[in-house]
C-alpha cells in the first residue's frame, strides 16, 4: 500500500513564478487493485505519479510505501513501512527500480535499437546476468505477442507494438506495482480495450496498478477499484 | 560473474551498440581526431628520430676538426700542416681527412665521397650507404660510373653500409684515398680537413687557441661547438613544434568542446529516457565515458599508427615543404624506428583527456536531471 500525507508540489519554488502542480494531496493506494487518477489536463495528475514512483521528491508533504519485499534496501526488514521523501537520489533510484514498472504517455522507447534491448535495458546497471535477463525478456515478448519483432528495431514498431515493448520493459524487473500514465492516449478503441484486458491480467497476477487517464474505457472499466478525480492539482472526488 | 563486473560489461555494450548506431557521426569525430593525433604524433616521431640520429652523428665525429679557410671560404689544407698540429702539447693523434660532395644529376641530390684507410677497400671499388643504392638501384657486385675530373671513372660496389643509422652513413660513398683525389683532382699533399683528438678534451679549448696563432688561415671547429650548434636548432625547432603543438592541441580542444556540448537533442533525451527507467546518473556518466573511450582510443591508436608509417617508411613526406630546412642538414634519409614512451604519454594525456573532459561536463549536467523530465517530453 502506498500512503501519501498532505503532499505538495510546487515547480519553481523560490523562483519568480512558482506553479503549485500537487496541492495538498492525500491518499491511500491499496496494493493489488487497480487506482485511476482522472482529470483534465494540467490537473496534476502525472506530477503525482512522478512523486509516487520515486522519480522528483515533493516540496512538502510524506509518501510512505507498506510491504516492501525484504532487502529492496539494504537495512529493510519485511513488514516496515519506507517513507520516500527524504531518501537519497541513489535509493530512490534503487526502490524505483524494484518496486515501480513505468509505461510512460511517450511510450519512452530508446530509437535505434532492437525490441529486445530496449526492454533489456532498465537491467543493464543492476549487473543481473545477461542470459537470464535475456530469458525473462523474451519470455514477457511472448506472453505480449511481439516474438516476431524481437530483433526489429523499436522505430519501425506501430503504437499499439510500440506500447506493449514499453510494457515488456515495465516488467523485466518484476515490480509490485504498475505505474501507466494515459495509456490510451495514443490508441483506438479497440487497442484500449485490449490494454485493460492486459491489465486485468497483471491485477489478477496481484499486482498493484496505478493509472492515470480522462478515457472512459479506463476509468469507467469493471477493473477500477478506485477512481480518484483532480482538479488543478487537488483531490475532487474519490480516495 | 559478479554483479559489478557485469554492470560494466553491460554499459560497455550499450555504449558500443550506441556507437554503432550513430554511426555516421561517430565516424566523422573519429577522422578528425585521428588526423590531430596523427599531425600531433609525426611531429613528435620526426624530431625524435632526428634527435636521435643526430646524437648518433656526432658521437662519431673528432673531437675537433681543422679547417682551413681561405677568403672566408673552406679550402683544401696542405697535409704538412698535421705534423706542426701533432707537436702540440696535448694532441694525441691527427688525422688527415679526404672528403667531398658529389652531385649526381641522376639522383638529384649530393652524395658524401669519403676516403677510407680501410685496406680491405680496393682501389676502383666503393663501399655505398643503404640512400645512395636505393637511389641508384645498385647491390654489390654492381658497377657505378662516376664524372671525374678528368673523365668517367667506373667502381664496383664491393659492399652495401649496414644500416645502422642512415642519417650517417645513408649518402655515403666511401672509396680509397686515391681515388677520391682523381675524382675531385685533389693534390698529393693537400686534405680537406684534419681531425684531432685530445687526450684529455678539457684542453680543446687551449689546443684551438694554439693552433689559430700558429696558422692565421685554421679554422678549428670543436665537437661541443657542433652540438651547441645542433641543439640550438633542434630547440629552434621545438619552438616551431610548440607552436604547432600547442595550436593543434587547442583547435581540437574547441573541437572537442564544440562537439561536446552540442550535446543533441536525440541524446539528452536518451539520457532522459535511461534516468527514467532506473539508470543513476553514475551509470549514464559510465555509459558516457565508455563512448568516448572507445572514440578517443581508437583515434589514438589510428593516428599514433599512421604517424609511425608515415615517419618511418615514408619519412615524413607530408612534412616535406613545412620542414624543409632539414634536407639542408640531412640528405635523404629514411628514418629509423624510434619509440619514446614518455612522449607517447605526454600525448596521450594531451589529446584523450582533454577529449573526455569535453564530453562528460555537459552529460555530467544532463545526467544529474531529475528522471521525471523524460515524463513530459
Ligand atoms: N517542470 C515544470 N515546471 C513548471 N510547471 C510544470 C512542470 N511540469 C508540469 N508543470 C505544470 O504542472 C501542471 C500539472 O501538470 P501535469 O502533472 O502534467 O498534469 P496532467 O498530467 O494532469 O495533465 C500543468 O499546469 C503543468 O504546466
Ligand atoms: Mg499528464
Amino acid at each position: 500500500m502506498i500512503e501519501l500525507s498532505r503532499v505538495v508540489k510546487t515547480y519553481q519554488a523560490g523562483l519568480a513564478t512558482p506553479f503549485t502542480a500537487v496541492d495538498d494531496v492525500s491518499l491511500r493506494i491499496p496494493a493489488g487493485k487497480v487506482t485511476v487518477l482522472k482529470g483534465p489536463s494540467g490537473s496534476g495528475k502525472t506530477t503525482l505519479l512522478t512523486l509516487i514512483g520515486c522519480m522528483a521528491r515533493p516540496t512538502s508533504g510524506r509518501i510512505h510505501l507498506h510491504g516492501l519485499p525484504a532487502g529492496t534496501l539494504p537495512q529493510l526488514t519485511e513488514g516496515d513501512a519506507l517513507e520516500i521523501t527524504s531518501l537519497p537520489e541513489r535509493f530512490l533510484t534503487a526502490i524505483r527500480r524494484r518496486t515501480f514498472g513505468f509505461i510512460f504517455q511517450q511510450f519512452n522507447l530508446v530509437r535505434g535499437i532492437s525490441v529486445l534491448e530496449n526492454v533489456m535495458l532498465p537491467t543493464y546497471p543492476t549487473g543481473e546476468d545477461h542470459a537470464w535477463v535475456e530469458a525473462r525478456a523474451i519470455e514477457r515478448l511472448g506472453e505480449l505477442g511481439l516474438l516476431r519483432h524481437l530483433h526489429a528495431s523499436v522505430d519501425r514498431l506501430s503504437g499499439g507494438e510500440a506500447q506493449r515493448v514499453a510494457i515488456a520493459r515495465a516488467l523485466i524487473n518484476e515490480p509490485a506495482v504498475i505505474i501507466a500514465d494515459e495509456p490510451t492516449a495514443h490508441l483506438d478503441s479497440r487497442l484500449s480495450e485490449d490494454f485493460m484486458e492486459l491489465m486485468g491480467q497483471f491485477k489478477a497476477a496481484g499486482k498493484t496498478l496505478l493509472i492515470t487517464s480522462h478515457d472512459p474505457i479506463v476509468h469507467g472499466s469493471p477493473l477500477a477499484d478506485v477512481v480518484v478525480e483532480m482538479r488543478d492539482g487537488r483531490i475532487v472526488a474519490g480516495s | 560473474m559478479r554483479p559489478s563486473v557485469q554492470r560494466y560489461r553491460n554499459i560497455l555494450d550499450f555504449a558500443l551498440s550506441s556507437l554503432l548506431r550513430r554511426k555516421g557521426r561517430n565516424l566523422a569525430l573519429i577522422c578528425v581526431y585521428t588526423l590531430v593525433v596523427f599531425v600531433i604524433a609525426s611531429l613528435i616521431f620526426f624530431v625524435q628520430a632526428l634527435k636521435r640520429e643526430a646524437r648518433e652523428l656526432l658521437v662519431q665525429a673528432p673531437d675537433m676538426v681543422v679547417q682551413r679557410m681561405v677568403a672566408g671560404r673552406h679550402d683544401p689544407m696542405p697535409v704538412a700542416q698535421a705534423e706542426t698540429i701533432r707537436a702540440i702539447r696535448g694532441v694525441e693523434a691527427v688525422q688527415p681527412r679526404l672528403w667531398g660532395y658529389y652531385y649526381d644529376p641522376v639522383y638529384g641530390g649530393n652524395l658524401t665521397v669519403m676516403a677510407t684507410d680501410d685496406t680491405a677497400l680496393a682501389v676502383e671499388s666503393v663501399w655505398v650507404g643503404q640512400g645512395v643504392a636505393r637511389s641508384m638501384r645498385v647491390k654489390e657486385g654492381d658497377m657505378i660510373s662516376l664524372r671525374g675530373y678528368a673523365g668517367p671513372m667506373l667502381f664496383s660496389i664491393q659492399k652495401v653500409l649496414p644500416e645502422e643509422s642512415e642519417l650517417v652513413s645513408s649518402d655515403l660513398i666511401l672509396m680509397s684515398p686515391q681515388d677520391v683525389r682523381s675524382l675531385f683532382n685533389l693534390s698529393e699533399g693537400l686534405a680537406t680537413d684534419l681531425a684531432v683528438q685530445a687526450g684529455n678534451p678539457r684542453e680543446l679549448p687551449t689546443i684551438a687557441a694554439k693552433i689559430v696563432e700558429q696558422f692565421p688561415d685554421a679554422r678549428p671547429i670543436l665537437k661541443s661547438e657542433i652540438l651547441r650548434t645542433y641543439e640550438a636548432i633542434f630547440d629552434w625547432r621545438g619552438g616551431l613544434m610548440v607552436v604547432v603543438l600547442s595550436s593543434a592541441i587547442l583547435s581540437f580542444i574547441i573541437f572537442a568542446w564544440d562537439k561536446a556540448t552540442g550535446l543533441s537533442a536525440e541524446e539528452r533525451k536518451e539520457v532522459g529516457i535511461l534516468k527514467s527507467i532506473g539508470w543513476e546518473s553514475a551509470d549514464v556518466l559510465l555509459l558516457k565515458f565508455w563512448e568516448g573511450s572507445v572514440v578517443s582510443l581508437t583515434a589514438f591508436l589510428g593516428g599514433v599508427l599512421l604517424a609511425y608509417v608515415h615517419v618511418f617508411f615514408f619519412s615524413a613526406s607530408l612534412f616535406e615543404h613545412a620542414l624543409k630546412g632539414w634536407s639542408v642538414l640531412f640528405p635523404r634519409y629514411r628514418l629509423l624506428p624510434a619509440l619514446d614512451g614518455y612522449q607517447l604519454a605526454v600525448l596521450f594525456f594531451l589529446t584523450v583527456l582533454p577529449y573526455t573532459a569535453a564530453t562528460l561536463v555537459p552529460i555530467w549536467r544532463a545526467a544529474t536531471v531529475d528522471p521525471d523530465a523524460a515524463m513530459r517530453s
